[in-house]
């Protein structure tokens, strides 16, 4: 078996119809399940930026990132460090949590993980969190033990390189 | 400036890109732009086809021949569906093709309104790019990318689906000059370090190799092999899609193909090699076999148009993206002594001891018998077209091409069916040359209605069906792989093909007799008209050598007995007793 890990992957291009499913069918073809997508204006007109989050073996994503590279809209595909310490990883989530016995322990956890509440309600609150995937994770794995989590929306995963490592790329 | 229909856009920008031949059925949702047709007859050609997989399967022989795009023009949903096969085709051996689909008007899209298919989702992954018309002011730019797209870097086939609307809707007729397409820039200079650092493995290396590609033949670069291999006299194997290589020293070149059905001579030079430069290949598994022991002794260089093929299916020493005509060039710029004639003796010697052969019969037609005859008595510069299966390797190994753009078949999709219509298009394309088809049986049957478009437009091809009364290459596999149980591949209730050949208008001529074959090939190389030999042959025959799927292509198998059952299963009648 070949070695099967995370990859973040930068793809900019231009936001005409069917681009996402040409890009989005380049990886699920040869059998890497896309855990996250995000698209949203870049820093150049008319290009907008995917950021996409795969999960599958190591050794066919370059070739992958170069036939995403021939869809004729895609502009640019960069890789993002796999080292998890070389790039900046950022997701928000919104909770809908339902108050039980303990609504002071939700209070304490959501300042804890630094949320934020967005709305409260008659039987629970929503909380805003951002963060590193682990961390919302961590934080829906805690306050599912003091309340009941009705709905969550997550935004998909923002990232970049760090500074000093795109600057070198 | 004036305004236009979207109908008239669509033939405007065809005469700006110098189309004058277009193949395709009409129907409905393109029935406007069929109207316009009648204004550009005088111009423009069309080719009625009986089914849309033998119109778009002859834009892609016309474009193998002539260079040029290949333009089908068909209606929504079953005609856009039907091209579907031919498009995939095209798309596995990078043909140039634009199609050109109606769909139904955009206000209806999605409505699963009659004849409506989501035809942009459907080619998506076997189009090097499509687009859905949703506004007039865009078609004529969209148009020029597809010419563009189609035709540069790595070619391929582009679909514009076009609604009804857009076709009615009037609009400025602005024809680009130019594309500006940022996104789209194919890199075609080939990077001088890695150029130089082939030349300077050339220098060291003892035994070098050339692996000739379809790429080659795409790129119109053959002559510039040729010179290459003549200038440092290294030898050169070729795949499928890359015949037609002829260096003036004749031993440079060693024929008969690699891989699978490769000759034991081609697939020993690959195996034994130091040096193994690739010129505009995608290493297929049928090349390559067991990618772990394909060319275990060589350094691999690999040049190609498309960085997505370097590395993909074999490590690559020296990758070089670019056009092979700048590579090939700088290459050529090189000049230094190197002396390969032991390597390019050792080559001859083991063709010799192990020369590509078949067995002799005087009772049966052996198809390899009949495929050399046919090369003899046509001319050098004729178009072989062949099919799928057992007939497709007999042509690859016994046909002997000396030309660029001289044999095509459906290399990367391998699809049965291809060869009569996509024949009828070479020749459309070529029709100062001989076009000479080749079929199996089965695959003859997969779209024997083009017989009539042949009558049609009295079109002069050479057809040769090679009846093995069976689905041949899958019949050998299960005499080779499935201890000859011959699950759904015996086809003993094959027509007359030569009959039906005659009723729709095409002479014909049936053959079984090896002493029929001589003269049947001479006649079909000098009768003028549209003509077809129907030839019954040894059903039992297999292609050899073969490399079982997976296996080393240094270690094929050279024999395999016949099965003589076969004679009793296929039961014919006549004279070969
Ligand atoms: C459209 C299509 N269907 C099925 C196949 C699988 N297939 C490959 S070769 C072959 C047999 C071809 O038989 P025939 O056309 O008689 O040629 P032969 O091998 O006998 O020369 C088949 C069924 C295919 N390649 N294409
Ligand atoms: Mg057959």
């Amino acid at each position: 078996m070949n070695k099967k890990s995370r990859h973040i992957v930068s793809v900019l291009v231009y936001n005409k119809a069917g681009v996402l499913r040409k890009v989005a069918h380049l990886f699920a073809r040869r059998g890497y399940n896309i855990s996250s997508i995000t698209v949203g204006k870049s820093e150049i007109p008319d290009l907008v930026r995917m950021i996409i989050v795969v999960e599958g073996e190591d050794n066919a994503i370059d070739q992958i990132e170069k036939q995403v590279y021939k869809v004729i809209e895609v502009y640019k595909v960069s890789p993002i460090s796999s080292n998890v310490e070389d790039r900046v990883e950022r997701e928000m989530a919104l909770i809908k949590v339902k108050f039980e016995d303990n609504k002071q322990e939700i209070y304490q956890l959501v300042e804890i993980f630094r949320g934020k509440i967005v709305d409260v309600g008659q039987e629970g609150i929503i909380v805003e969190i951002t963060g590193a995937t682990s961390k919302i994770e961590a934080f829906v794995d805690l306050i599912s033990k003091s309340g009941k989590i009705i709905e969550i929306a997550r935004t998909g995963i923002a990232a970049m390189d760090r500074w000093d490592v795109s600057q070198g790329k | 400036m004036k305004k236009i229909k979207g109908s008239k856009m669509l033939f405007e920008a065809l005469l700006k890109e110098n189309v004058d031949t277009i193949f395709g059925i009409p129907g409905g949702a393109i029935i406007n732009v069929y109207d316009e047709l009648c204004d550009y007859e005088n111009k423009i050609k069309f080719y009625l086809f009986r089914h849309e997989q033998g119109a778009t399967h002859a834009a892609d022989g016309y474009a193998r021949a002539t260079g040029k795009p290949g333009v089908v023009l068909v209606t929504s949903g079953p005609g856009a569906t039907n091209t579907v096969t031919a498009i995939a085709t095209a798309y596995m051996d990078s043909i140039p093709l634009v199609v050109i689909t109606g769909q139904v008007p955009t206000s209806m899209i999605g409505t699963d309104a009659f004849q409506e298919s989501d035809v942009t989702g459907i080619t998506m992954p076997i189009t090097k790019h499509n687009h859905l018309v949703t506004n007039i002011e865009e078609f004529p730019q969209v148009l020029k990318e597809a010419f563009h797209i189609a035709t540069t870097g790595r070619p391929g086939p582009v679909v514009i689906d076009l609604p009804k609307d857009i076709q009615i809707a009037e609009g400025t007729f602005n024809y680009p000059e130019e594309v500006n397409l940022p996104s789209y820039k194919p890199n075609v200079k080939g990077h001088p370090r890695q150029i130089k650092t082939t030349m300077e493995l050339l220098k060291k290396s003892k035994k070098p190799l050339v692996l000739v590609g379809g790429g080659v033949n795409l790129s119109g670069t053959m002559s510039l092999v040729n010179r290459f291999l003549d200038k440092f006299g290294i030898p050169a194997v070729a795949t499928l899609m890359g015949r037609g290589v002829k260096p003036s020293n004749p031993k440079l070149y060693l024929p008969g193909g690699i891989g699978m059905h490769g000759t034991y001579y081609g697939n020993y030079a690959v195996s034994n090699s130091d040096l193994l430069i690739a010129l505009g290949v995608r290493f297929s598994d049928r090349i390559i076999g067991n990618p772990k022991y394909f060319a275990p002794n060589a350094k691999i260089v690999h040049v190609d148009i498309d960085p997505a093929e370097i590395g993909k299916n074999v490590r690559v020493d020296v990758p070089i993206v670019g056009d092979l005509r700048n590579v090939l060039e700088k290459f050529l710029e090189y000049d230094f002594e190197v002396d390969f004639s032991n390597w390019v003796e050792e080559l001859q010697k083991i063709k010799e001891s192990h020369p590509l052969t078949y067995p002799k019969s005087d009772k049966y037609i052996k198809p390899q018998y009949l495929i050399e005859k046919a090369s003899e008595y046509f001319p050098e510069d004729t178009i072989v077209v062949s099919d799928v299966g057992q007939n497709q390797m007999w042509v690859a190994q016994f046909y002997k091409f000396h030309n660029p753009r001289s044999f095509f078949c459906s290399g990367g999709l391998g699809t049965m069916g291809y060869a009569l219509p996509a024949g009828i298009g070479a020749k459309i394309g070529q029709p100062h040359r001989e076009v000479i088809v080749f079929a199996g049986d089965g695959g003859f049957q997969m779209n024997i209605q083009e017989l009539m478009t042949i009558n049609r437009y009295k079109i002069p091809l050479k057809i040769v069906v090679l009846d093995n009364n069976s689905l041949g290459m899958v019949r050998q596999w299960q005499q080779l792989f499935f201890k000859c149980r011959y699950s759904a591949t015996i086809l003993d209730d094959n027509p007359e093909f030569s009959k039906i050949a005659e009723v729709v208008g095409i002479k014909a001529l049936k053959i079984q007799r090896p002493d029929e074959v001589e003269k049947a090939m001479r006649e079909l190389a000098e009768y003028e008209g549209p003509m077809l030999v129907h030839a019954l042959v040894d059903p039992r025959e297999n292609v050899l050598p073969m490399v079982p799927p997976g296996g080393k292509i240094s270690e094929p198998y050279l024999t395999a007995p016949y099965d003589e059952n076969l004679e009793k299963v296929v039961k014919r009648g006549g004279s070969n007793e």
